[in-house]
């Protein structure tokens, strides 16, 4: 199984400026696991170490924002494409 | 930008421009949602954020202006602005601040915002802007290089 992920200029430096990488999982959780074994760095960028999604980084599975689909746990399916994008947020 | 936030003023106004990947060149104006709806905040609606981002990906674009407004502080960088950009941003673009809190002139700054640190970049006006308003375009707090009526 393999899904593709669509990684965010600010992380490129993670995927040797690769800007579309491939991965696999049953959870979203393990894909960044698998991905984090190949680009180093990379999970610790989107995951906080109490095992949550960072506040300003936006995730979705196909067109699914994951927060509404289970976050972290939710289900991968083989062809399901991933994308990571900043949250573009701010506040004086 | 300036009427996307005059439109949107008292909230926080927010948008991007996009142009091809690499070039540096913006080209297409895409006001987006400030999904916080805050006189203090703001955020990209994450659901039109992601079409935004299918449609750049698909044209090989990528976003050469973010902006957002500030309706009733300076048009610079706040510490969050920064710490966010920093932490998650978009390091290739200008973040371009505009601010509301004068009703007749907005004024207009850009910066570039990477590892917590923010360098104000000159902009330079070409062709004449709609004399609608006043616009002034600063780059040093106490300097303006263009100002049009």
């Amino acid at each position: 199984m393999s899904v593709e992920v669509r990684v965010p200029t600010i992380l490129r430096s993670h995927t040797g400026g690769q800007k579309l990488v491939s991965g696999s999982g049953e959870t979203l959780a393990e894909l960044f696991d698998d991905l984090d074994a190949a680009h180093s760095g990379l999970k610790a960028r989107i995951v906080t170490d109490e095992g949550n999604l960072h506040r300003f980084v936006n995730v979705y599975v196909n067109d699914e924002d994951v927060r509404f689909i289970g976050g972290l746990e939710a289900k991968l399916s083989d062809g399901d494409s991933v994308t990571i994008l900043p949250a573009v947020a701010g506040g004086m | 930008m300036v009427a996307h936030a005059r439109a949107d003023h008292p909230d926080e106004a927010c948008g991007l421009i996009a142009g091809p990947e690499g070039t540096g060149e913006p080209r297409r104006h895409v006001p987006m949602t400030n999904a916080a709806r805050s006189t203090t905040f703001y955020e990209f609606d994450a659901e039109e954020w992601k079409r935004v981002y299918d449609e750049m990906w698909e044209a090989d674009e990528e976003v050469v202006v973010s902006y957002h407004s500030h309706t009733a502080t300076e048009a610079r960088p706040s510490r969050s602005d920064t710490a966010i950009a920093s932490e998650m941003g978009l390091p290739q673009a200008h973040y371009v601040l505009v601010t509301t809190r004068d009703p007749e002139v907005a004024e207009v700054r850009s910066f570039r915002i990477a590892d917590g640190e923010v360098a104000e970049e000159p902009i330079e006006v070409l062709g004449a802007p709609d004399a609608v308003q006043t616009y002034k375009f600063a780059h040093s707090p106490d300097s303006t290089v263009y100002d049009c009526h």
